[in-house]
């Protein structure tokens, strides 16, 4: 479970979060949806701890994240980067393989290479394995970073916009990967996305942030309606059902 | 090993053979005084270069990788001046001090000069990339000049060019076996190689896979500053392999350092031994410094390397 707890955060006295409370059970596939600027990323990054916390608290699974050793809390949850920033001249393989990293301690075992390879299979970058990052498309350097987290094997993924630069193949294929790993066992997936439509086809719940705060919070169905969006984003889109799942018609003129 | 691999340590060993080879003394004609020579001279000036070559080479690449900048080396960003400044004031507050106590005043100084550096260096924008060794020359040059000054003001220049200009003519057995500690800290830098990489990414990226990144930091400076210190207190300052060599393998075997760290040690003692070896020949007898050489050799490399990257953009 992780447990945040009247979170609030400034940049330079700005204020980016405000008093931010929620809990995630184990399990499930969660979408937090919010317009640009909503403080999405800086929640996830808290709780990763790559910031310092300066109000509230934060734990995963009982463990405070600012008092926790990194190596431990490296083993049960993992975040990828809205932003992965520039990488040196390595290959596919080298960086999924740095997901092993907080297990092996850099002396990579038999069953290291078969989670590098299982990685490397599921999100189809078994040609690519041995080329540079420096040569590769937006969307398969992309695909490389989610293999990179998804090798972790945590019980925890935070996924910062994920799908970014995919194909919609690759989109689609990247969020049945992410429900087979939720359905499959106890794994917990936190997902920012901006498409609102694969939140409602693929989330289990929803988490609708705007101005540091958290506006909504359920199901596709109970967020996802026409007064909620207009209050999240600023204009009216339409919301239809169909086969069971709500959609967002929201590229009307 | 592989076949480039074990093409690399020949190329060493006969630089290793070249080296022991060439000096005034004539060897060839055998017996108890040429032994001598080799081992009180020629094998102790082999090895310093040896240790010396792969651990500047080493400690550039751990640099570069902590910096995320290509183009920073100890030589050039104010690690080996900050050396030479920490032995000037030891020798200013201390005038007899032993060796150990000067290694420390450098290592110290080293310390401080590179810690400064990198903190510093970490405000420049990232999308400048080719600010950084512009400023490490400025920062290395106000270093420079504040030990001219004080040298000067204190009527030591004369030992200046000693500190500055690396040289390998006086390394003799009993004076340079201090320079096996560079080994340890080859050694150190393997040891981390892989934590090293994971630094390369960025600090975010390093935190996430449960790296500690401060610690890692701390371990990377004291790399670079005993290599820099025992450098400069052993033969002075030696410019540019920190800099070509990682670069050059970089570029043809990528930037895991798992993989590339035993070839940027061997291609830093190679291109030292080369140079060395250079200036033992070009003037014969009389010896042209391998700071000299190499400063020429460097210079010209590291321009290449500057205007390749701009064009590649
Ligand atoms: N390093 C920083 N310095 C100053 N302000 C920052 C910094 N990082 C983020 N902010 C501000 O914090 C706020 C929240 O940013 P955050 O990245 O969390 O938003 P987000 O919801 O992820 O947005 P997006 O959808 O654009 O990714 C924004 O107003 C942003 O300008
Ligand atoms: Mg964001």
């Amino acid at each position: 479970m992780i447990e945040i707890e009247g979170v609030s955060f400034a940049h330079r006295g700005t204020p980016v979060l405000r008093d931010v409370t929620v809990s995630l059970p184990k399990g499930g596939l969660t979408a937090l949806i919010g317009p640009n600027g909503a403080g999405k990323s800086t929640l996830l990054s808290l709780v990763a701890r790559l910031q310092p916390l300066q109000s509230g608290r934060i734990a995963v699974d009982g463990m405070p994240v600012d008092r926790t050793p990194g190596r431990l809390l490296a083993r049960s949850l993992t975040i990828m980067r809205q932003d992965t920033g520039p990488v040196g001249r390595l290959t596919v393989r080298e960086l999924v393989g740095f997901g092993r990293f907080p297990h092996s301690r850099g002396r990579q075992t038999a069953e290291d290479h078969r989670h590098i390879d299982a990685s490397l299979e599921r999100f189809d970058l078994g040609d690519l394995a041995a080329r540079g990052l420096d040569t590769l498309s937006g969307g398969q350097r992309q695909r490389a970073f989610v293999a990179m987290a998804f090798c972790q094997g945590t019980d925890y993924l935070l996924l910062d916009e994920p799908l970014n630069n995919l194909d919609p193949m690759y989109g689609r294929q990247m969020m049945r990967h992410l429900r087979d790993v939720v359905d499959g066992g106890q794994r917990t997936v936190v997902i920012v996305l901006h498409d609102i439509n694969y939140a409602a086809a693929y989330a289990d719940r929803i988490l609708a942030m705007k101005d540091g705060r958290i506006l909504a919070d359920g199901t596709p169905a109970e967020v996802l309606t026409p007064d909620r969006l207009e209050a999240l984003f600023g204009y009216r889109m339409e919301v239809r059902e169909f086969e069971g799942r709500v959609h967002v018609l929201h590229h009307g003129p | 090993m592989t076949r480039a691999g074990a093409a690399g340590v020949l190329v060493l060993v006969a630089l290793c053979g070249a080296s022991l080879a060439t000096g005034v003394a004539d060897l060839s004609a055998g017996g108890a005084e040429s032994v001598d020579t080799l081992l009180i001279s020629r094998l102790p000036r082999t090895l310093a270069v040896v240790l010396v070559g792969a651990g500047l080479a080493v400690a550039g690449l751990v640099m570069q990788t902590l910096a995320r900048n290509r183009f920073v080396d100890p030589g050039i960003a104010g690690t080996e001046q900050s050396a030479a400044l920490g032995i000037l004031l030891a020798t200013l507050l201390w005038p007899a001090a032993p060796l150990p106590a000067t290694m420390l005043a450098a290592t110290l100084a080293a310390l401080a000069g590179s810690g400064v550096f990198l903190a510093l260096a970490q405000r420049l924008p990232p999308t400048e990339p080719h600010l950084m060794p512009l400023f490490g020359l400025i920062y290395g040059g106000v270093i420079t000049a504040g030990v001219t000054f004080v040298a000067w003001h204190m009527d030591l220049l004369q030992y200046l060019d000693i500190w500055l200009n690396g040289d390998f003519s006086g390394v003799l057995r009993g004076r340079y076996e201090l320079l096996w500690a560079i080994a340890a800290m080859v050694g150190l830098a393997w040891w981390l190689a892989d934590a090293l990489t994971i630094a390369s990414l960025g600090r975010e990226v390093g935190t996430g896979l449960g790296l500690d990144y401060d610690r890692m930091l701390r371990l990377g400076l004291l790399i670079v500053a005993m290599v820099s210190a025992l450098t400069v207190v052993v033969v002075g300052l030696i410019p540019f392999v920190g800099l070509i060599v990682p670069n050059l393998v970089s570029r043809l075997r990528g930037d895991n350092l798992r993989g590339t760290l035993p070839w940027v040690a061997l291609g830093g003692a190679a291109l030292t031994l080369a140079c060395d070896v250079l200036g033992r020949v070009l003037r014969y007898p009389y010896e042209i410094p391998v700071g000299t050489t190499l400063g020429v050799v460097g210079a010209a490399g590291f321009l290449a390397l500057l205007a390749r990257e701009l064009r590649h953009g």
